[in-house]
């Protein structure tokens, strides 16, 4: 668990995503069987027990600390499972805040307290001392400093608070994540608290905070599902994608997995009715390649600004009927829409977009985000929300693997499958119809006109695909494009910057920008958002250098950077849409803000106001 | 006599009027008595100083030679008289040269511990507890929260890391004074031979540890050094240089941070620390506790720090404590400020 624990912590403060990588195939190089597999389960939410509730672990701490120092922690920390697992008493009796539970440091002769402790203690760290006195002589000259040394010495100092000398006497070692995994499993609800106790006494700091994360099922240390099969993957040298289509018929400890990527076994096979297939992802167009390109070689549908997700059902040995929904990374996010599984009652594979329709029409991303990452999937969020299917390729029919047929011939497929399936949650997307480039510019310019009719705003632009085109995973060259809707433009004013991570951590390269109004003391700046990129590597470095050399203030790692009329950088800033935001003191919140351009010449008088943000706003909700 | 009537929080810092001199002052006074050479704790414009050769000398480093009119310099253990009252210095385990302060009049005995540590430091003498009646304690990690752990453990991560990441270079931000020794001297000790790279402004107090018999191994300073040459390498800075303009010149830097606030995940975080090493020179809540208990004072003035946690459990141990309202101390590494020019070297 300890081990598992490092890993965690590690985890949580590195930003560079090759770095994660290393770090967890590191991991599973040196961790054996079962740890490293239930550590894979952990970081790809795969582990299923009851959770405990943060009601518990305050229970837990409210009995062995006091509860002034508690709140003071707490205050100070911000993280329960962070407070808990830094303040859990020490050793066994951790009832008692005692001396015994930390030594005191060199206590008086004269005095006398803790006497017999010391006298235990000093054996421990005698040789550290005495190692420590070769390696580094006496920083003090002169007879009375090396007397206070050896005083220091022969009493014993203890070395910051660790007991690990007791614990070795009294304490079994901690427990291994394995242990913990399969008791949780099992343990019921009244024997958890006494369980939990017993492996918080046995942990250290880092070990009790992962267990804490782990029992309250509260990772978030950034880590997808995707990056640990990837890390894994790496282990053996293996292909991400094959970890993803044999990973449905796996399960925790993944002894099979792990043999296969360290050659001892042969590869798992995927038993499993409903398996994931790896997606096929499109290039975004750039307008010189249309120059190349034939009219007559392509279909165009609408580009609908939901989520891509493949849509699974299989029969399993019993003959049942298994659904499953996929994203496109291959996460299994079935349990997140319950709704839409009755609808997929035939056998076959559909990639298509999950929107949410409302009287038949398509509603825009920012309601279907309500449907996304939620624990609980009420009965009032599927009614509020109801999802909808919107097919546009189908991958496998029943038994048949259709991903070699030209895409003609799987949309001829999947136009009849989603006939037979006959479910109004389950649609077909549609065809625009075009005959040269021109036409098409039109339809993408005013996709209300060109067929959208009233869905018209969840359309974020097309997508042309060859019609001979297998269906590949990856992103294969040449065969689906993407050309999405230009963005809203406005031109902003550089309020606050801040320093980024990583390789960023030298630069400012997170912007707050904002637009004018008219406020209290006359225009002000009112910030509408928040951007860290969309410039060169060459733009970074001219805005950093901006930004020091026009700081106001600084409040922390946050930089003021000067904004007034006269004074300032305008930023360009492009965003895909808009939406209300009484979170935002602006009110409105932008959809995927990046920096389009530098506009060194503009003064910021001249930037947008806020009135053209709300005036968008009431566009889009007018429609 | 009361304690108060020995010494007073004003202003200026803790006043002992029966002595005539002030203990860590923040404001020029007629004579001070210092506890470390911290620059919280010793400042300049003092008419007489009186502190361990240590300290008067890291002061010297600092603010050159005219740093105060006369200067005195006072053993450990050593004893002088300054009017009505007797001081005596006993080994803080701070940094190199830090003491705590032991002032006594009749039979009244108070003593003002500065910055201290109970924990194993090879780069100064250890801490000492000093039976007192009044016990004045600094509470910088003053929360139940802060266990800093054995700091050794903490280097192996650092090492662990350098093996992991062999084309990267770490970069270690370390209080100049004391904390960057320490790591060094730590680093040393689990075996670590190779050059330790230096940030120009940490030269000077570096090769005054030198001077003072503590072995640091083959140390560089950075200036001039490759990119690539940097690679694999551990470099020792000021915290405030790991985030800066500085950095471009490693090579796709590790930055680490070796700091008793590295213990709350947050407090990494917002400084952008991907490699927390709870390192402290200040003891932490297990070690304050344990002497405040040691010293058997019946009395505990708390300062600078998490002030209300520790006045709190001394009162539920029956101690007598209150908090000493003393402004300008404290959070010296978060506070560091590198000149410009070190920075650019």
């Amino acid at each position: 668990m300890n081990r598992f624990a490092e890993l965690l912590d590690r985890l949580a403060y590195e930003p560079g995503r090759n770095n994660k990588l290393r770090l967890i195939t590191a991991y599973f190089r040196d961790t054996p069987d079962p740890d490293r597999g239930y550590a894979l389960a952990a970081l790809t939410g795969a582990l299923s027990f009851k959770h405990a509730k943060p009601g518990l672990i305050r229970d837990l701490i409210m009995d062995r600390t006091d509860p002034v120092l508690f709140g003071l922690s707490y205050d100070y920390v911000g993280d329960l499972s962070e407070t808990v697992a830094l303040m859990w008493p020490k050793g066994a009796d951790g009832h008692r805040e005692s001396l015994l539970g930390h030594p005191s440091p060199q206590p008086s002769p004269a005095r006398g307290e803790g006497a017999q402790l010391s006298a235990a203690l000093s054996l421990r760290v005698s040789s550290k001392a005495t190692a420590t006195a070769l390696s580094v002589p006496s920083p003090l000259a002169g007879p009375e400093a090396s007397e206070a040394r050896s005083r220091g010495q022969g009493e014993g100092y203890h070395t910051g608070g660790t007991n690990n000398g007791l614990r070795l006497l009294n304490n079994p070692p901690p427990p291994t994540l394995s242990e913990v995994v399969v008791t949780l499993r099992t343990l019921g609800k009244t024997e958890l608290p006494a369980q939990l106790a017993r492996w918080l006494d046995e942990l250290d700091e880092t070990g009790r905070w992962a267990l804490l994360k782990l029992v309250t099922g509260a990772m978030r240390i950034g880590i997808s599902a995707r990056l640990a099969k990837t890390a894994a993957a790496a282990l053996g040298d293996k292909d991400p994608h094959e970890i993803e289509l044999i990973w449905p018929g796996l399960a925790p400890p993944y002894l099979e997995l792990f043999a296969w990527l360290e050659g001892r076994g042969d590869k798992p096979v995927n038993r499993d009715p409903a398996p994931f297939r790896p997606v096929m992802l499109a290039h975004a167009i750039e307008d010189t390649d249309f120059a190349s390109l034939d009219p007559a070689d392509f279909i165009a549908e609408w580009k609908w600004d939901g989520i891509r997700v493949q849509a699974v059902g299989g029969r399993d040995e019993r003959g049942h009927m298994q659904a499953r929904l996929y994203s496109r990374t291959g996460e299994d996010i079935t349990n997140s829409f319950p709704d839409l599984l009755p609808s997929l009652h035939l056998p076959g594979a559909i990639d298509g977009e999950l929107l949410v329709l409302r009287d038949g029409r398509v509603q825009t991303f920012n309601v279907l985000q309500q449907r996304l990452n939620r624990k609980v999937v009420s009965p009032k969020l599927t009614k509020d929300f109801p999802i909808h299917l919107r097919a546009y390729d189908l991958l496998g029919d029943d038994e048949n693997d259709l991903r070699e047929l030209p895409f003609v011939e799987r949309r001829a497929h999947l136009e009849v499958f989603v006939r037979k399936l006959n479910d109004p949650r389950i649609d077909l997307s549609p065809t625009i119809a075009f005959d040269s480039w021109q036409a098409l510019i039109a339809a993408r310019a005013d996709p209300a006109s060109a067929g959208a009719g009233e869905d018209a705003d969840a359309v974020e632009g097309v997508m042309l695909k060859r019609r001979d085109a297998p269906y590949l995973p990856g992103r294969p060259r040449g065969q689906w494009w993407k050309w999405k809707r230009d963005p809203h433009i406005i031109d902003a004013v550089l309020m606050y910057a801040q320093r980024g991570h990583g390789k960023r951590s030298s630069y400012y390269s997170d912007y707050t920008f904002g637009v004018w109004t008219s406020g209290e003391d006359g225009e002000q700046l009112v910030p509408v958002g928040k951007a860290y990129f969309g410039f060169t590597d060459e733009e970074l470095l001219q805005i950093d250098r901006f930004v020091r050399r026009n700081t106001t203030e600084k409040f922390g790692p946050v930089r003021h950077v000067v904004h007034e009329p006269d004074q300032g950088l305008v930023l360009e800033v492009a965003f895909e849409g808009l939406a209300r935001s009484p979170r935002h003191k602006s009110g409105v919140a932008m959809r995927f803000p990046r920096i389009n351009r530098l506009r060194w010449g503009k003064p910021p008088r001249e930037a947008d106001r806020l009135e053209t943000l709300e005036r968008m706003l009431k566009d889009v909700t007018a429609n | 006599m009361r304690p108060h009537d020995i010494l007073l929080p004003v202003a200026a810092g803790l006043c002992c009027k029966p002595g005539g001199f002030h203990i860590d002052p923040v404001r020029p006074v007629e004579r001070a008595v210092i506890t470390h050479g911290h620059s919280d704790h010793a400042r300049p414009g003092h008419g007489a100083v009186l502190a361990t050769q240590e300290t008067l000398d890291m002061m010297r480093l600092r603010y050159g030679d005219n740093f105060a009119a006369t200067t005195q310099a006072i053993r450990y253990g050593e004893e002088v008289r300054l009017g009505d009252v007797k001081i005596k210095f006993h080994p803080a385990g701070h940094v190199l040269g830090s003491a705590q302060i032991a002032v006594s009049c009749k039979d009244l005995c108070i003593v003002a511990s500065g910055d201290y540590k109970d924990a194993i430091d090879p780069t100064c003498t250890p801490f000492e507890v000093v039976p007192c009646d009044v016990f004045i304690t600094e509470a910088t990690f003053g929360l139940p929260v802060f266990r800093h752990g054995d700091a050794a453990d903490e280097v192996k991560k650092l090492l662990a890391s350098v093996a992991l990441f062999p084309e990267r270079a770490h970069l270690v931000g370390a209080y100049s004074l004391g904390k960057a020794q320490r790591v060094i001297a730590l680093l040393r000790e689990q075996g670590y031979d190779a050059p330790v790279y230096l940030h120009g402004a940490m030269e000077g107090i570096t090769r005054y540890y030198e001077s003072r018999g503590i072995a640091l191994g083959e140390l560089r300073l950075v200036k001039g050094m490759k990119k690539a040459d940097l690679a694999g390498t551990i470099t020792l800075a000021p915290p405030t240089a790991t985030s800066d303009i500085w950095t471009r010149r490693f090579p796709d830097p590790v930055t680490a941070f070796a700091s008793g606030w590295m213990r709350v995940r947050a407090r990494a975080r917002q400084r952008g620390v991907e490699l927390p090493l709870v390192i402290s020179d200040h003891a932490d809540w297990d070690g304050l506790t344990a002497t405040i208990a040691a010293t058997g004072a019946g009395e505990v003035w708390v300062t600078h720090g998490q002030e209300d946690a520790l006045v709190h459990w001394c009162k539920a141990r029956g101690l007598a404590a209150r908090p000493l309202d003393l402004v300008g101390y404290g959070d010296e590494e978060e506070n560091e400020v590198v000149a410009a020019d070190e920075a650019e070297t």
